[in-house]
């Protein structure tokens, strides 16, 4: 039977570890303070048990020494907590640059992931050992939440936004996959697996899909049907803006703000063009809201994501770096 | 020591028949109104629990529907929460002890507190007829935009019950208040009420604060369901994250209206059962208000995977870690009090060392889900169920039955039976741990909580779950069982068995219509026992 109790979850990433020593110093300090109370607790109702009916308690009102004690030092305690969780936490907010980017869209009840080169999934996720990963979300119905409790890590999954969860795969094999935000009837099975595999057969599952688009080529295909490039020509001569080198860039509005043109930047200037007009454009754009589902969103922001800057034209700022988790313009 | 006899007169044989209760403006009447409701609530959200625990026994979703067991556990968290927990000790223990601790005849405003009553028992009606007419599948969270544009289960009239009950609440609070304003006893100052007051005094500043914003709260998700109005989904223009925000707004607080209370119940336990002036009086008195204050600053805290900017995560991290202490003191000095005390192992001591070990894990590993890398693991995991039942279960529930025990033969006249009352004690404490412990490592695992169907591994922890929270079923009929007995067989209490200071065991039990012949004098602090020559009567 005892074989069969786990106790503590697999290591399968960069960060697992940062999570667990946290955990374990945690779990040392909840031991010590448990144990701590419990025993004085038993002590004293031992060792001062009433004897006899009229005995009554000794006269000691409090000591404000003591009450500064242990105040500071469990204050003192925490900040240490505070700061070495933020610190691990500011790790995983922050995807690292070179990190490869997989698309995940929820709905009820399933997971859809969309590699960059076209490959396309569902309740599986191949990713290679070595390399970190980043998970750009969203939902088509209600909040989900992906969670790979081998990696430590999950995100809430909204629909409207973007969030995003990064991961670097440390050992090779096959790892949970749940939907951590209820999400109705099936919401327990709204699951799946990760498959962790060498960076070779990860290459070679990745050309195994039967020759289907690049997310970026679907994307373009999406930009001419939609007839997007009839306004926003390369150069600047359009009615709309350019979107050469736009992606990452800092982008001045109408309205005299200064945004980055980031994922949800993007998506939201299809669904919502008046959200946040580009200084010096007319207000033309109709909205695509009902007409671009979440993947095809994703195929045409991949797709803006690849058009170079074009030659010639002013170099704006360069491409920040990917913004951490959350920290983008709410709808 | 002569047998004592029940008083000839007093407030429960004064006046007898169904309108003598339901028209009655006295506060004690109120309470025992107030103690069979949310005993009953009590009893059919443990009843769901039992449903829940017993389909978990095996990993696959095989005794009820996966529909069936997301309503089990919505309704198991809606009726516990809103009906049970929240009323429990403010309006039993409350209701009963407050006008009497501060040497008052009744609440300032008796009619209100009837009328508190009747919003309560409206509030449920609507809840139960959601129930009945097919349950609600929303988790008691409500969350948007599943709520207002997915389930198709009743959350409008489960939401409308909440929304009324939450009047209740507002009142009560209200009516708490005024009464510790204004109707103390001469020489009663502030600082030799009995911190039973201060905590509810804390309790009711979070009532008539909080509450409002879940009823603003309530409201809009009923409007965005029933008008379509984009409120909160983003397919009608609203932000889901924003009912986040106001939901936990109070929803968070309101975890300090169920442990608040049961903290005050355990100070006056500990001085009585050790009969020692508590340690720090006024620290403990403060750190209910500085809990109360703080409180309503670390709501986000449950949000900190819903896409929040890393430094807003950052400060209400900080900050969580700020409210964290005050508790922490509290459980200093009664550990403290107990140092050189005069200690005598009767139930309701028993029950507050109960409520010290698992409030004290459930404080504790509420630090694990400040820290913001943990947090991101093991938020809505297993780890969460566990810690909260830690508060609410271990901690709110042992408090209240510290102080049924406590007050029982106040508030009956009669004694409860000792050895069982112990053996009760002990079980629901092996029972709660058995329950609740391993969810901890459950959680810790990865297993995601409002699971219908879970992965194989998982199923002997889930078993050791469900074979205590089965054990832990036994220890609250116990109680149940011989509190009903003792109220024809107890032995007659007299006015003070446990030799307590405070002005309710001046008076006899039970207590008369007004509480007191005349009204008391005041002239020492609270818990003056080690200056007084004890004697049991």
């Amino acid at each position: 039977m005892w074989s069969s109790l786990p106790l503590f979850p697999e290591q399968a990433s960069t960060l697992a570890h940062q999570v667990d020593n946290l955990y374990f110093f945690l779990v040392a300090l909840t031991a010590f303070f448990s144990t701590l109370i419990a025993v004085l607790v038993v002590v004293f109702a031992v060792k001062y048990r009433r004897t006899h009916a009229a005995q009554v308690g000794a006269p000691i009102t409090g000591s404000v020494p003591l009450e500064l004690m242990w105040s500071i030092i469990p204050f003192g305690i925490a900040m240490v907590i505070f700061a070495w969780s933020a610190n691990v936490y500011f790790n995983m907010a922050r995807p690292p640059d070179e990190s490869m980017e997989i698309y995940a869209v929820g709905k009820r009840w399933m997971w859809k992931f969309q590699h960059i080169g076209g490959r396309r999934e569902i309740n599986e996720l191949h990713v290679p050992i070595g390399r970190p990963v980043k998970v750009t979300m969203t939902s088509e119905d209600v909040i989900h939440d992906l969670y790979l409790p081998n990696f430590r890590v999950k995100a809430d999954v909204i629909p409207g936004r973007y969030s995003t969860i990064w991961f670097e795969a440390t050992k090779r094999g096959e790892y949970h996959l749940f939907c951590a935000e209820y999400c109705g009837t099936k919401h327990s099975a709204m699951i799946g697996r990760v498959v962790v595999m060498e960076p070779t057969e990860y290459q070679a599952w990745l050309s195994g899909g039967g020759g289907e688009m690049s997310l970026a080529a679907r994307g373009e295909r999406m930009f001419q049907e939609l007839a997007c490039h009839t306004c926003h020509l390369p150069d600047a001569s359009g009615r709309g803006p350019s979107l050469q080198g736009l992606f990452g860039s800092q982008v001045k509005l109408a309205d005299g703000r200064t945004v980055t043109a980031d994922e949800g930047y993007v998506r939201e200037s299809i669904l919502n063009p008046q959200a946040k007009l580009v200084a010096g454009y007319q207000p033309l754009m109709p909205t695509f809201q009902g007409l671009v589902n979440e993947e095809a969103l994703m195929g045409l922001i991949e797709y803006v994501k690849s058009l170079p800057p074009a030659a010639g034209a002013p170099t704006g700022t360069a491409p920040q770096p990917a913004t951490p988790q959350g920290e983008r313009k709410p709808q | 020591m002569t047998t004592p006899l029940l008083p000839r007169e007093h407030y429960l044989n004064i006046r007898y028949g169904i309108l003598s209760w339901l028209l009655t403006k006295d506060h004690k009447r109120i309470a025992l109104l107030y103690l069979i409701s949310v005993t009953a609530f009590f009893f059919l959200g443990g009843f769901f629990a039992v449903l829940i625990r017993l389909e978990l026994a095996t990993p696959a979703g095989d005794m009820v529907s996966s529909d069936t067991y997301n309503k089990l556990f919505t309704m198991h968290g809606v009726i516990m929460v809103f009906f049970f927990l929240i009323p429990s000790i403010p309006a039993v223990l409350g209701n009963f002890l407050i006008p009497m601790m501060i040497g008052a005849k009744d609440l300032a405003f008796p009619r209100l507190n009837l009328l508190s009553w009747y919003i309560y028992m409206l509030g449920g009606t609507f809840t139960m007829w959601a129930v009945i007419v097919g349950g609600v599948d929303t988790g008691w969270t409500f969350y948007t935009p599943y709520s207002t544009a997915a389930s198709n289960t009743n959350v409008v009239a489960t939401g409308l019950g909440v929304f009324i009950t939450g009047f209740s609440s507002i009142l009560t609070g209200l009516n708490f208040i005024v009464t510790i304003h204004r109707m103390r006893a001469p020489g009663l100052t502030w600082f030799r009420l009995p911190l039973f007051v201060w905590a509810h005094y804390a309790t009711s500043l979070i009532f008539i604060l909080g509450t409002p914003v879940i009823a603003i709260t309530v409201l809009l998700l009923a409007v965005e369901r029933g008008l379509h109005i984009g409120i909160f989904d983003p397919a009608l223009g609203g932000d889901p994250v924003l009912f986040q925000h106001l939901f936990w707004f109070y929803s968070h607080p309101a975890v300090y209206i169920m442990v608040l209370p049961s903290m005050g119940v355990v100070s006056e336990v500990v001085a009585c059962f050790s009969r020692k002036n508590i340690f720090g009086y006024s620290f403990v008195a403060f750190s209910s208000l500085a809990i109360a204050v703080f409180g309503f600053l670390v709501w986000a805290h449950h949000m900190f995977v819903a896409g929040m900017s890393v430094y807003a995560a950052m400060i209400f991290s900080f900050l969580s870690y700020a409210v964290a202490i005050p508790s922490a003191v509290k459980v200093f000095n009664w550990t403290a009090t107990l140092y050189k005390g005069s200690i005598s192992w009767q139930a309701p001591l028993l029950f507050v060392f109960g409520f010290l070990g698992l409030f004290t894990i459930g404080g504790m590993t509420g630090l694990f889900l400040a820290a913001l890398a943990i947090d991101v693991h093991v938020h809505d995991t297993y780890f969460i169920v566990a810690h909260f039942h830690y508060i609410m279960v271990g901690g709110a529930i042992m408090g209240y039955m510290a102080g049924l025990h406590f007050w029982w033969p106040k508030i009956t006249g009669r004694m409860y039976p000792e050895g069982w009352a112990k053996f009760s004690a002990l079980v629901i404490f092996i029972g709660f741990n058995l329950t609740f412990f391993p969810q901890f490592v459950l959680g810790y695992l990865g297993m995601p909580r409002r699971y219908h169907a879970y992965p194989e591994e998982f199923q002997v922890l889930n078993v050791m779950s469900s074979a205590g929270a089965s054990i832990l079923a036994v220890g609250y009929v116990i109680p149940m069982v011989y509190f009903l007995w003792s109220l024809r067989y107890g032995r007659a209490a007299g006015p003070n068995p446990w030799g307590a200071t405070g002005l309710e065991w001046t008076t006899q039990s039970p207590p008369l219509t007004e509480n007191f012949p005349m009204t008391p004098v005041v002239t020492e602090g609270a818990y003056e026992y080690s200056r007084r020559e004890m004697r049991v009567v």
